[in-house]
C-alpha cells in the first residue's frame, strides 16, 4: 500500500520546499511509493483538511521551518497528532537555523528593529501587528523565542541540511519510506571534503582570517587560518561548500556522537592556536567577533531555546 | 554486568571521623545505586584495616571498591594493591574526604560533601574498565645524530654498555665543532688532544656503526621501534683501501676553501677535512671535483696506488631499526652578515671567534699565528666584543654561555703569542659559572693585563689600515674609541639549521635559535617530549664542552635504561580513537604534545598507545567527541558532574 | 533560606589538586560550596562539560591548572587558557556572567591560595545569585 505523506513549511525560508523538488525526477519513485496528502506549498491543501484526518493517518509528516509564531506551533501539534512519524525537515526544523540567531534578541528588540527603527520599512503609525483581526482572520501571534520541532513536539527523524542537499535528501526518504528513522554518515564533514589531503602534519593558527581577508589557496581552509566547521558538522553535502570555495559554517549540524555543535568546533578552535603570549593569543580570539554566530550560526536556538540570558548583574 | 561495588569509609582516627559522620555516610551510600557493601574502620590503611577489605570483598563477592579516606596521592597505590589480589586494581577507586573535606569543613558542611565526593567517584568507578599495563617491545639499538664530542660520547657511553649504536655524521669526518678549537678554557688543553682518542675509539669500537658523510632522511615509528633511513653519500673513495698517503691530493688541480677552516685556508676537490680525520680517509668533493661528470680529469685516480677512488660509486639508502634515538647536531654561529653595525662581510680584520679559533690552532690556516687577514702583519692592538648577536633583542634574546669563557682565553692566547700587544674586552656581563671558570677569568684579567670595558661596541668602521671601534664604557660613563689592528666577534651560538629538518622527521619542537625543545625544562632537560627520543650537547641549547658530554651521558644512560628491560611498561589510561567515526580532521594530531597522535594511511587519526602521557587535551579537543579516555571517558566525567551538583 | 551556590570544579592531578589537597594539610577552612573532580590535566577539560554543569545546575564552575610554563603535560594549561576565554566570550554573547567560570592557577604548594579563591568565588557566585542557565526538563 501506498504511504500517506505531509510536507508542511513553518518559520523559514522556503528553500525546503524547493530542495524537495531539486531530487529531481527521483522525486517520481517517491510519488510511486506515497502520496502526498497535505503541502500547503504545492497543493491545494486546507488546514480544516488536515484536522478532519484520524490521528495518526499520516505514515509520515515533514516539518520544515522553525516554531516562531503561534501558527506554527499549532500545525506542528496537529500534524504530530496526525502522523505515526513526524520528521523534522531541514535545519530550521532541526536545530533552529540562521533565523534561531534572532534568539539572541528579545521580541521588543526585534520588533523595534523590524518596524519601528528600520528607515527603509515607513511606518508612521508605528503599527507592530501582533494581535490584529480582521473579517475573522487572525494574524498569529509571534511567539517570545525561536523554537525547534522538538522542543515543541516529540520527533522521530531528522534531516538535516540548509536546505538538505540531494544525497542527504534521497538517503533519507528512501529510509523513511522504508521505515527506517536513522540514516545519514555518522563522521564528519572531513571525511569527504575535496580538500581534505591538503591538511599539514599539524595545524596550528597563528592569526584568523575572515574568509575575504585572505586568497583562497586550495588548501583546508583551517590550515589557512580560516574558520571552517567542517570538523564538527555531519558528512553528506560532500563538501558542497568547501568544494565551491567557502568554508563549511556548519548547516548539518553535528557527528551524532555530538550533542552541541557549536561548544564542540569552540574547543577545537581554541586547541589549535599556535603557541603565543597571552596578550597576543587574547587579540587572535578577540578577532573572532561573534561567537555564537560563528559557532552557533544554525544552533542558536538548541543553544538558547528561551532567548539570550540575563544574567549581567 | 552490574559491579558490586564496596564503599570502606575510614575514621582516620578523629581526622575524618571527629568532622564527618562516617557512621551515617557508610550508612546511607550502604543503598546507593550499584552499592553492595559499605562500613568504616578506624584506619583502612593500617594492617587491619587493609584484611577488613581483603575480607569483605571475599565475603560480600565485591567486584569493586571506594575506598573514603585520604587523598589518592597518599594512599591509592596501597590500596589498588590490595583490591588486584582479587580483580584488577582500577576497580579500585579513593574518594577524598580528608585534605579536601575534613580537614576544610565544618561538621555538616563536610559531611554533605562527603556524600557528593563518594557519590561521584562510585559513579566514576562504575564506568572504570579493567585495565591491562600496555607493554612495548624495545629494539635496543641507539641512532646517534651527529658525531661532534656530544654524539661520540652517548655512542660510546651506549656502546661500552653492550649495545649496538649506529652514529650518523654529516660530515666527512666525525669531531664536530670541538676539533676545530685551538686549546680549551680553563685547563688550557689542547682540544683535539683530548678528543682525537675519542675519535679512534668509535671507529674501533666493535658496537658501533660508523655511517660518515650521511645523512638521517627518513623516521618513523615510536618509541623502541624506529625505522631510519640513512642516506649515504658517494665519497668517491673507498674508505678501506685509503692508505691516506696524499698522493692525490698533490695531483688534484681543484682548489676551494676548506669549511673546517671556516674557509680560511684551501683544500683540493679530494681531500681529507683534518689530519686526524675519523673515519681515516680521503673523500671527492662532487662539487669541485673536475673528473666525475663529464669524465675530464683523473689524475687522482691515476696517482693512487691503492686504487682507492672509484668515481662510479652510487648514493645509498641503508635502512636501520632501532629503539632510540640521541639528537647531537651541534651548533652554528649566528650569521654575520645579519650584524650590520659590526661591519661583517666588508672588512678582513673583523673575524668570528670560530675563525679565531682556527688561527690559533697549530693546524690552522696560519699554523697558529696571529696574523692580520688583510695584511698579513702581527695586530699589536686587538678588539674582542662579547654577545654579537647574543642578549640582543635585535638579533638573538638569550645568553650564548660559552663566549665570556673562551673570549677570555682568547684574549690570553693572543697575549702569550704577541707580548706587546693591547687586548680589548667589550663585555655586558661576565658569566663565568663553571667549576674553576671564575678563577680563570680573574686570572686572565689580573695576570695578563687585558682591558675589560664594560659596554656595548654602538660601530665599528675602518679608517685606513685600522678599525675603530666606538663604544661606551658604561662604568665610567665615557665615550670609548679604539683604533685596532683587528676585531674578533663573540658570535651567538644558534642549533644548526639542519637540526630544524631532523625535529621535523621526529616531530618534535624546535624553539628560538634552532634549539630543540626538552621534555621539561628541569625534571626532563635530555628527553624529547615524544618518548625515545633524547638530546646532548648544543642542539638542545647553548653549553660548552664539561655540560655538552654530562649531558650526552645523561642521554646515553637515559637510553640504557631504556634497554636495560625488553620491553617498556606504561600507564594504560591512553587515548583511543573511535576509528569507524573519524573523519580525520587532524585537531588531535595537531594538539598532541607528545606526537602520540597520528594519521595513519587512511587518513584517520591512530593513538600511539606507547606514546601517549593520558592527559586528554585530544578528547577535550575533538570535535567529532570519538576520542575517549580511558577511565577518564567523557560519560564518566559528566556522571560526576552531575552527581555533585 | 539563603542561597547557597553549587560550584563544580575541575582540579588538575598534578598542580591543582595537590594545591587542594595541601590547603587541607594546611588546615585552611574554605567554604563547602565547592566540590572537586579530578582530571589528569586541565585540557582535558572540555568546554561541553562547563556548559553541561551549568545546564545542570552548577551556578559557577572553576577550573584550577598549572601555572604557565609547568603543565605537567606540557602544553595542556594554554589550550585550557584559550578554551576558557573563549567559553567565557560564548557565555557574555549568551547574556551569562562570565565571571561565573573562572580559571586559576594553582601549584601544589598553593595550599594558601586555593583556599583563598575558593572563598572568593563563592563569594563571588553567591553576590552574582543563582545561575539562570538550568535546563528545562525536556518534552
Amino acid at each position: 500500500m501506498k504511504k500517506k505523506i505531509a510536507m508542511y513549511w513553518g518559520a523559514g525560508c522556503g528553500g525546503c520546499d524547493v530542495s524537495l523538488l531539486g531530487i529531481h525526477e527521483k522525486l517520481l519513485d517517491v510519488l510511486e511509493k506515497a502520496d502526498i496528502v497535505f503541502w500547503p506549498c504545492a497543493t491545494d491543501f486546507k488546514y480544516e483538511d488536515l484536522e478532519k484526518m484520524e490521528d495518526g493517518e499520516i505514515d509520515i509528516a515533514f516539518y520544515n521551518g522553525a516554531i516562531r509564531t503561534e501558527e506554527n506551533e499549532k500545525i506542528a501539534k496537529l500534524l504530530r497528532k496526525k502522523s505515526k512519524i513526524l520528521v523534522a525537515y531541514g535545519s530550521c526544523a532541526t536545530e533552529g537555523c540562521v533565523i534561531g540567531l534572532a534568539n539572541l534578541y528579545d521580541r521588543d528588540e526585534i520588533f523595534n528593529a523590524v518596524y519601528l527603527d528600520n528607515e527603509t520599512t515607513p511606518n508612521e503609525k508605528k503599527i507592530i501587528p501582533q494581535g490584529m483581526e480582521k473579517e475573522g482572520i487572525e494574524l498569529p501571534e509571534f511567539l517570545p523565542s525561536l523554537k525547534t520541532l522538538e522542543q515543541v513536539v516529540k520527533v522521530d527523524a531528522a534531516i538535516p541540511g540548509c536546505p538538505p542537499p540531494s544525497p542527504v535528501l534521497e538517503e533519507a526518504l528512501n529510509a523513511l519510506l522504508e521505515g527506517r528513522t536513522e540514516f545519514g554518515k555518522e563522521v564528519a564533514l572531513c571525511d569527504e571534503c575535496p580538500r581534505k589531503d591538503t591538511k599539514p602534519d599539524k595545524i596550528e593558527i597563528e592569526r584568523f582570517y575572515r574568509w575575504h581577508e585572505k586568497e583562497d589557496d586550495g588548501s583546508c581552509f583551517l590550515a589557512q587560518g580560516m574558520i571552517c566547521m567542517g570538523p564538527a558538522t555531519r558528512a553528506g553535502c560532500g563538501g558542497e561548500c568547501t568544494s565551491a570555495g567557502i568554508p563549511c559554517t556548519g548547516c548539518m549540524g553535528p557527528v551524532p556522537k555530538v550533542e552541541n555543535q557549536g561548544i564542540a568546533m569552540l574547543s577545537a578552535i581554541a586547541s589549535i592556536i599556535e603557541d603565543m603570549d597571552e596578550e597576543k593569543e587574547r587579540a587572535v580570539m578577540e578577532s573572532i567577533k561573534d561567537m555564537v554566530g560563528t559557532f552557533y550560526k544554525f544552533s542558536t536556538a538548541k543553544l538558547l531555546p528561551y532567548g539570550r540570558f540575563k544574567d549581567e548583574s | 554486568m552490574a559491579k558490586r561495588i564496596g564503599i570502606f569509609v575510614c575514621h582516620c582516627g578523629i581526622n575524618i571521623a571527629g568532622v564527618v559522620d562516617v557512621e551515617r555516610v557508610a550508612k546511607e551510600m550502604a543503598s546507593y545505586p550499584g552499592v553492595a557493601f559499605s562500613t568504616t574502620y578506624q584506619y583502612m590503611c593500617s594492617e587491619p584495616g587493609q584484611n577488613l577489605i581483603r575480607q569483605k570483598i571475599e565475603e560480600e563477592n565485591l567486584d569493586a571498591v571506594v575506598i573514603a579516606a585520604c587523598s589518592p596521592s597518599m594512599h591509592e597505590e596501597t590500596f589498588r594493591n590490595v583490591c588486584g589480589e582479587y580483580f584488577n586494581p582500577h576497580m579500585c577507586e579513593m574518594a577524598n574526604i580528608r585534605e579536601q573535606c575534613s580537614w576544610v569543613h565544618d561538621s555538616e558542611e563536610a559531611t554533605e560533601k562527603a556524600f557528593k565526593v563518594l557519590k561521584a567517584t562510585v559513579e566514576k568507578l562504575r564506568g572504570n574498565e579493567d585495565l591491562e599495563p600496555i607493554f612495548v617491545p624495545v629494539e635496543k639499538r641507539c641512532l646517534v645524530i651527529g658525531g661532534g664530542i656530544a654524539g661520540i660520547q652517548a655512542a660510546l657511553d651506549i656502546a661500552d654498555a653492550g649495545h649496538e649504536v649506529i652514529l650518523v655524521e654529516k660530515e666527512p669526518s666525525i669531531g664536530g665543532r670541538m676539533a676545530q678549537l685551538s686549546e680549551t678554557f680553563p685547563t688550557l688543553d689542547c682540544s683535539q688532544c683530548i678528543l682525537t682518542p675519542k675519535m679512534v675509539a668509535v671507529a674501533r669500537h666493535p658496537n658501533i656503526k660508523l655511517m660518515a658523510y650521511s645523512e638521517v632522511i627518513d623516521i618513523s615509528g615510536y618509541v623502541g621501534n624506529f625505522n631510519v633511513k640513512i642516506l649515504k653519500k658517494p665519497r668517491y673513495v673507498d674508505e678501506d683501501k685509503c692508505t691516506v698517503c696524499g698522493d692525490c691530493e698533490d695531483v688534484c688541480p681543484a682548489i676551494v676553501p676548506n669549511e673546517f677552516d671556516m674557509s680560511k685556508k684551501a683544500r683540493k676537490a679530494i681531500y681529507i677535512p683534518f689530519p686526524q680525520a675519523v673515519p681515516s680517509t680521503y673523500t671527492i668533493d662532487r662539487e669541485a671535483c673536475l673528473g666525475l661528470a663529464p669524465l675530464a680529469c683523473a689524475q687522482c685516480k691515476e696517482a693512487c696506488e691503492a686504487d682507492a677512488i672509484n668515481y662510479d660509486m652510487q648514493p645509498e639508502i641503508v635502512e636501520e631499526k632501532v629503539g632510540a634515538i640521541i639528537v647531537a647536531t651541534g651548533y652554528d654561529l649566528y650569521d654575520k652578515e645579519r650584524l650590520v653595525e659590526y661591519g661583517y662581510g666588508e672588512d678582513d680584520d673583523i673575524i668570528t671567534s670560530l675563525e679565531f679559533e682556527r688561527m690559533l690552532s697549530a693546524s690552522g690556516p696560519t699554523g697558529g699565528k696571529i696574523i692580520k687577514p688583510s695584511t698579513g702583519e702581527e695586530p699589536k692592538k686587538v678588539v674582542f666584543i662579547q654577545c654579537a648577536g647574543s642578549r640582543d633583542r635585535k638579533h638573538m634574546p638569550y645568553c650564548s654561555s660559552i663566549c665570556c669563557m673562551y673570549t677570555a682565553k682568547h684574549a690570553m692566547l693572543y697575549k702569550h703569542a704577541v707580548h706587546d700587544g693591547e687586548a680589548y674586552i667589550f663585555y655586558i656581563d661576565i658569566r663565568a659559572t663553571g667549576k674553576d671558570y671564575e678563577e680563570f677569568i680573574a686570572r686572565v684579567m689580573e695576570e695578563e693585563r687585558i682591558n675589560y670595558i664594560r659596554g656595548k661596541v654602538a660601530k665599528i668602521y675602518r679608517e685606513g689600515d685600522k678599525i675603530v671601534v666606538w663604544g661606551v664604557d658604561t662604568l665610567t660613563g665615557k665615550k670609548v674609541e679604539i683604533k685596532a689592528d683587528m676585531v674578533v666577534l663573540a658570535m651567538a651560538v644558534i642549533g644548526r639549521e639542519e637540526t630544524r629538518d631532523i625535529a621535523k622527521l621526529l616531530k618534535v619542537a624546535v624553539g628560538e635559535g634552532n634549539f630543540l625543545k626538552e621534555s621539561h625544562p628541569k625534571l626532563k632537560p635530555v628527553e624529547a617530549l615524544s618518548r625515545g627520543i633524547y638530546f646532548a650537547g648544543c642542539a638542545q641549547g647553548p653549553k660548552d664542552i664539561p655540560a655538552t658530554v654530562a649531558q650526552a651521558s645523561a642521554a646515553a644512560s637515559k637510553v640504557l635504561a631504556m634497554f636495560s628491560r625488553d620491553k617498556l611498561e606504561k600507564d594504560p589510561m591512553v587515548a583511543v580513537v573511535d576509528e569507524e567515526h573519524c573523519s580525520g580532521c587532524g585537531i588531535c594530531i595537531s594538539v598532541c604534545p607528545y606526537g602520540a597522535m597520528q594519521r595513519q594511511p587512511n587518513g584517520k587519526a591512530k593513538c600511539i598507545e606507547a606514546l601517549c602521557e593520558g592527559c586528554g587535551t585530544c578528547a577535550a579537543a575533538c570535535p567529532s567527541n570519538n576520542i575517549e579516555m580511558k577511565n577518564y571517558s567523557d560519560s564518566q566525567i559528566k556522571r560526576m558532574v552531575e552527581v555533585v551538583i | 533560606m539563603s542561597f547557597e551556590p553549587k560550584i563544580v570544579a575541575f582540579l588538575c592531578n598534578w598542580c591543582a589538586y595537590a594545591g587542594a589537597d595541601m590547603a587541607g594539610t594546611s588546615r585552611l577552612k574554605y567554604p563547602g560550596n565547592m566540590i572537586a573532580i579530578r582530571v589528569m590535566c586541565s585540557g582535558r577539560v572540555d568546554p561541553e562539560f562547563i556548559l553541561e554543569a551549568f545546564e545542570k545546575g552548577a551556578d559557577g564552575v572553576f577550573i584550577g591548572g598549572c601555572h604557565p610554563g609547568d603543565c605537567h603535560y606540557v602544553s595542556g594549561n594554554y589550550r585550557t587558557r584559550r578554551r576558557v576565554e573563549m567559553m567565557k566570550r560564548l557565555l557574555e554573547e549568551m547574556g551569562i556572567n562570565p565571571r561565573r567560570l573562572r580559571l586559576e592557577w594553582v601549584s601544589a604548594t598553593e595550599g594558601q591560595k586555593f583556599a583563598r579563591v575558593v572563598k572568593e568565588f563563592v563569594e563571588e557566585i553567591r553576590q552574582l545569585g543563582p545561575s539562570p542557565i538550568k535546563k528545562e526538563e525536556a518534552i
